[in-house]
This record gives C-alpha cells, structure tokens and sequence, in this order.
C-alpha cells in the first residue's frame, strides 16, 4: 500500500514545476551564494578597503604605509582614483574624512605631523605626541577592528628599529639607566636592525620577525559616519528586511491580476471601458502604495523602538522609500504577467526573491561579499534600494546625492512595466 | 394638387449585426461564418450543445476573442468601439464576482469601470440590487451569498450600466429550479422594458420559455433559425413524433430503427408520423421482427425534436 502512495505523490512532484524548483533548484541556489559568500577560495576573500593621509611624510610614515601595503588582506588607497586619466592628490585628513563619510571606504589613517619624530609610545600616554587618528565608519564593525590589528601588526614587523629605540629609552627613563656596557651592545643590535630593515627595503628577503618584537603604537579611533546613532545596523535592517518583504508583497499583490483571469473578472472589466494599460496601471498603483506604506510601517516601528532618528530623513526617505516602491511595485507586475497561474507565481516569485535578497544584500550586509559578488548584487533592485537607504539614514547625506539610487530604481521600473505590459497582452486578446 | 414631399423614415439600425464570423483556435473552427441580426426589443435565443461556439460567439461579440474574419456592429457602430462598449453587457457564465466584496461594492466596482459616477453609479447600483432582489444582502460580503444570489449578482452586474443590448451567456448553469425561476423573472422584466437581448442556453426549455427566435447552432455553424413555431414546422411540417423505448437494447433494434427511417439513442427510438394510425403499423412491424416494445408514446416536435432532427444528437451531448 506504501507503494502506489509514493508513486503517487513522485508523479504529483514531477508535474509540479514550481514545487521541483522549489525542492532541488533553490537549496543548491542558496548553498552556491553562502559557500561564494563565507567559504570561497583564498583570493576571492575581500580586502578591507583602508584610506591613508599621510601628514607627516617622514620616514617613519612612510615605512608604516608600506609595511599596511605589504598586508594581503589590506587595500591601502593614498589618493583617490584618477578621474578621466587625471591623477588625483594624496589624500589629506579632511579628503579621506569626507570619503569614509561618503562610503568610499569604511576605514582611514591620519598619520598626523610629528608622527615620524616619537611613533612609538610605552607607558604613560603623552597628551602631546601626536597620535595616528583612525576614522571609521561604523556600519561596518569587521574593517576597523582588522585595520586597528594590523597597525599593531605592522608597526612591530616594519619598525623593529624604531620600536627598540623607544624601548630602550623607556628603559633608560624609568630603570635608571644602562651601564656603557649594556648601552653598548643596544647601539650594536638597534644598527642591525635599521641595516635589516634597509636590506628590505630595497628588495631583499627579509629574516624571520621576531614576533614577540615590539609595542603598540598610539591610535585614536573615531567614528565620522553614524557617530551620534544609537543603532549602527537598524536603520540597515529596516531597509533591508523591508525591500525583501516588499518584494514578497508585492509579487502577491500582483498576484490579483491572476486571480482576475483565473474568476473571469478580468474578461469582465476589459469588456468595460477599462483598458489593459489602465488596469496594469491600477495595479501597479495599489503594489506600489503598498509597498511605501510598509516601508513607513517599517522604519516608523525602528523609529519608535530602535530609537533611528526618522523625523530628520523624512524628505529623503519619501525620495527612496517611493522608487523603491514603484521598482518592487513593477517587479511585482512583471512576475504576475510572466506567470500563467497563481500556482505557478508562488514558487517562482519565493526562487526569484530569496536570490535576489541573498545577492542583493538583504540577508547580510554587501560590504561582507566577495568583490564579484557585490558587483553581482547591483543587478538586484534590494542593493540599490539599500545603498539609498543607507546614505539617507545612516551617512546623512542629502536628497540631491541619493540621484543614482533613484535613476537606477526609477529605470528597473520603468523596464520591468514596459516586459509586464507586453506579456500581458495575452490577456488582452485570444 | 401635388402632395407634399414625404420625409423619409431613415431605417434605424439592428441592435446588433453579426457578419460572416468565423474564429478557430488551431485546427478548430469554433465559428465557423455566423451571421445574424438582432431584431429591437428581441430576445433571440442561442440554443446548441455544449461546445458547439455559443460562448465563442459571445465573446467575439464582447471583444474579448478577436474573430479571424467577420464584422460585429452594436447599434450600427464598431463593437470594438468605446460608444458600442456603453450599448452592450455582458453576463458571462462563470461567477466574474469579487468574492471579498459585497455586493454593493461589487457593483459599485463594476459601475466605475464603465464610467458610472456619483449619482449615476448611486441610482444604478440601487437599481440593480432590486432588479435582482439582493438589496438586503447589499453589505454580504459575495462569498457568503448562495449559488443562485451570485448568479443574479453577476447578471446585474452586466447591466450595472444599464446598457441597450444584453448578452446573456447560460446565465442559469448550476442553480436550483426555484433560483431559475427567479432569474426567468428577471430576465422577462428586461424584456418588459424593451431591451434586446442574446441568451445562450442549451436548456430547450428556457429558450421556448424566453426568446422569441432561437438560433440552432452546431459545430459553429448556425443550421436553423426562427420562432420556436417555425423551426418546428421547418423541421417536421404537420408531423408528430413517435417515441419508443425496447425491453432489450441491442445492435438489431438500432438497425431495424435505422431501417423504419428512425432516429435510435440511448435505447430509445424516435419516428416521425403524419398520422396518429401509423403508430399501429409501427407496433405490428416491431412484433414481427421480434423486437419487444416496453412503451410507447406520441407526442408533438419540440425544439430537442428539432436539433435532434438536425444533427442526429441530443442536445445535451
């Protein structure tokens, strides 16, 4: 008796299109992007991008800078990137500031004058040494902690002379000072250290660190994107959890144009003066109003429990918080009118959201992503919509800035309406 | 004394005007050249079997199936056109109903798609819920309603507009004999009122009850057309029917039927007699051709005589 019922129920699956998909196609789709994501091959794993303003110029910023740049898991920018073939100028404290609090990286050094003449501090801060500020941009809470680490890192295995010098005079300070005898043999192991550190410079192997060697370096950090919020992740939460839904919404809302056809209504109403452009129309009006009061529901509900500051980004959270509408809104109509069936919509519309959502940023931040992959998510409307909301709540940045976002939305709209329509001709004529 | 010119009376146009239709999806012809007119203030009956392009023709005439070839004219404008769209209605067989809705907001619904507003779309509303006695059911969402009240829902929802010329397409499938009376009710107080109606039906009954002409149709093709009288005497003149059910249903009794120039279905024979004396030959032949007769009745053509005369089907094939 088992028999016939698993055959049964095999011959149900094989002619259920969507449930197969559903069963074989979105778990290997799902375990491709996590294991691209989190367990890729060695090069794909994501540098953190790292700003540095080197005020100083001195030979010890300098040897700090390349000993960063000789970390593979570092990706140290001194300028910006040439613009029409023109080279850019280093960048300054202020520069690399405004390009942490433009997104550009998530993490930056300011190497400020003095650095060079006392870089290396024990004991006792010295409120008057000058000390390497590290600006950060706290939404992404992985770059300045491995930045922070790699400093240390870096000061130890690039300034090993520098370090034992300091170390030595500590010593002298607060020991009472060295016999000649023991000053000595100091001044003999501090030259070879300087001759090896020379020998790297210029290109030959390096003997092995000692890697007890050392002491840190002063650094400052400072928040300069998201410094007087109380969340740093909400407001990317809200929208991100948001898009994934409003999308899920609104493939159900349009939905209703299936139910239409499927309960002979939609015969009904094109046999009234209702034209087939002015239903999509419709429809599109009700997916996308949905969608934006979801939103408002949303980030309203982060406002009054997470504490985001949601009154002050109201004009540029209607900017994004409407296209991102009228893109999921179109998204919506097209997989309807791409579907023959609601049956059919259910399990296209679950595949087609999840990758994207998975992709597009809405289960884990980007900035986490392989570079391939982060590129990979800006052909999904949930990264734009993210990147909109990020630079409205997040970085503070005014409506005039948030025009690629908004083109990008506005446009996948646009294109997504013009296929719906298309398809839905179908429906117009047999 | 020379008379006064007469002005002349400039013929007014049919109500509705079908020309050479034809429509096939794949090799199928589903309307295959239908031509016909609908006369004012005329119910014409569409009466065929299932399958046979009633509703094909409906939905031609609607727009909602482009015809390969063929004109339809709604008060002599284009049925395409936005002025033919007010003229005409349309009942659809299947429920086409919000079921979340009630029945006022269904019609309201349905009223603002035809441009109903305010006060027209309030009167017309009002109307409809009277028309098809649901005006205390007005706020019951239409989920909750019975079979019978959605179907009269979704018939007055094809006249929310009040239009000149109605299509009615089985508006009775699946209800109850009672509901159906009530629905006849409906129907005739439209016809009351003057309006010109097609309603399709393969019931042979409503269409005696209802319409004035009745189109046979078959294989989309119509194969008679005229007042229930007509087809009759078109089909059979003075003659009656004899029907004749056998105690044994085998292959000779359906070829001794064929031989006496019968019609023979479903273990029953049916033969057409000029005179009510024949009948005793008829039984006479039977017995001796050792064919048993378990009853025998004589009755008058009637429009199932008619197709059935036709096609050689019943209706309900």
């Amino acid at each position: 008796m088992i028999f016939p019922i698993v055959r049964t129920a095999l011959i149900s699956l094989r002619r259920d299109r969507g449930a197969l998909a559903l069963s074989f196609i979105l778990p290997i789709a799902f375990f491709t992007i996590f294991a691209v994501i989190f367990g890729g091959r060695r090069d794909s794993t994501p540098k953190v991008s790292l700003l540095v303003a080197d005020e100083d110029h001195s030979a010890a910023s300098q040897r700090l800078i390349k000993g960063l740049e000789r970390e593979g898991s570092l990706s140290v920018k001194r300028r910006p990137a040439a613009k029409q073939g023109v080279e850019q100028p280093d960048y300054t404290a202020a520069t690399a500031e405004a390009a942490v609090k433009a997104g550009s990286a998530p993490v930056a050094l300011i190497i400020p004058r003095g650095f060079g003449e006392n870089p290396i501090s024990f004991g006792r801060a010295d409120p008057n040494r000058p000390t390497i500020q590290l600006l950060k941009d706290s939404s992404d809470m992985v770059a300045p902690q491995v930045v922070a680490g790699m400093l240390q890192k870096v000061a130890m295995t690039s300034m090993p002379d520098i370090m034992a010098e300091q170390g030595s005079k500590y010593m002298d300070e607060y020991a009472g000072g060295f016999t000649p005898e023991q000053r000595k043999r100091i001044d003999e192991g501090l030259e070879a250290l300087r001759q090896r550190e020379s020998a790297e410079s210029n290109g030959q192997p390096a003997a092995p660190a000692d890697s007890n060697a050392g002491m840190p370096i002063a650094v400052a950090s400072r928040d300069v994107v998201g410094e007087n919020k109380n969340n740093p992740m909400v407001s990317f939460y809200a929208a991100a959890i948001g898009v994934m839904f409003l999308l899920f919404t609104a493939s159900s809302a349009g939905g209703s144009l299936l139910d239409e056809a499927e309960s002979g209504t939609l015969d009904r109403v094109l046999s009234s003066r209702v034209t087939m452009g002015a239903l999509l129309a419709g429809k599109l009006c009700f997916c996308s109003l949905l969608a934006f009061a979801q939103l408002i529901l949303m980030f309203i509900w982060a406002w009054l429990v997470f504490k985001i500051d949601f009154p002050s980004h109201i004009p540029g959270f209607v900017v994004m918080g409407l296209s991102t509408a009228f893109a999921v809104g179109a998204f919506g109509m097209l997989l309807a009118s791409i579907c023959r069936t609601r049956a059919q919509l259910g399990p296209l519309s679950t595949l087609v959201i999840l990758i994207m959502s998975s992709i597009g940023g809405s289960m884990f931040p980007r900035f986490l992503m392989p570079e391939a992959m982060q590129k990979a998510g800006l052909l999904t409307i949930n990264a734009w919509a993210i990147d909109g909301f990020t630079k409205v709540f997040w970085r503070d940045e005014p409506v005039s800035h948030l025009w690629p976002q908004v083109l990008v939305l506005l446009a996948v709209g646009v294109v997504l309406c013009a296929i719906a329509r298309r398809l839905a001709r179908r429906w117009e004529y047999s | 004394m020379a008379s006064a010119p007469v002005a002349s009376i400039p013929s007014l146009p049919f109500p509705l005007r079908i020309e050479g239709l034809v429509k096939r999806f794949g090799d199928l012809t589903a309307v295959n050249g239908i031509t016909l007119e609908l006369k004012s203030g005329e119910c014409l009956g569409l009466l065929g079997p299932n399958g046979a392009g009633k509703s094909t023709l409906i939905r031609s005439i609607v727009g909602r199936v482009v015809p390969d070839r063929g004109t339809v004219s709604v008060l002599g404008e284009r049925a395409d056109s936005a002025g033919a769209r007010m003229m005409l209605g349309w009942v659809p067989q299947e429920l086409a109903l919000y079921p979340k809705l009630t029945c006022r907001e269904n019609l309201e619904s349905f009223g603002e798609y035809h441009g109903l507003r305010r006060g027209a779309l309030k009167t017309a509303v009002a109307w409809c819920l009277d028309w098809a006695a649901l005006t205390d059911r007005a706020q019951e969402p239409v989920k909750n309603l019975s079979g019978g009240m959605k179907r009269r829902l979704n018939m007055a929802a094809g006249l929310i507009h009040r239009p000149k010329v109605i299509l009615m397409d089985e508006p009775t499938v699946g209800v109850d004999p009672q509901s159906r009376n009530r629905i006849f009710e409906m129907i005739e107080k439209l016809r009351g009122e003057g309006i010109s109606m097609i309603y399709t039906t393969h019931y042979m009954e409503e269409a005696e009850r209802l319409c004035d002409r009745i189109a046979i149709i078959d294989h989309g093709r119509v194969i008679a057309l005229g007042t229930r009288d007509e087809l009759v005497r078109n089909a059979f003149a003075s003659r009656s029917e004899v029907l004749a059910r056998f105690a044994s249903v085998d292959d000779s009794v359906a070829a001794w039927v064929k031989q006496r120039g019968g019609l023979y279905e479903n273990g029953m024979a049916q033969f057409t007699i000029e005179h009510a004396t024949e009948i005793a030959g008829l039984l006479d032949a039977a017995s001796r051709a050792g064919h048993e007769l378990a009853d025998i009745s004589l009755r008058k053509p009637n429009l199932e005589s008619v197709f059935l005369h036709l096609t050689g089907r019943e209706l309900r094939d």
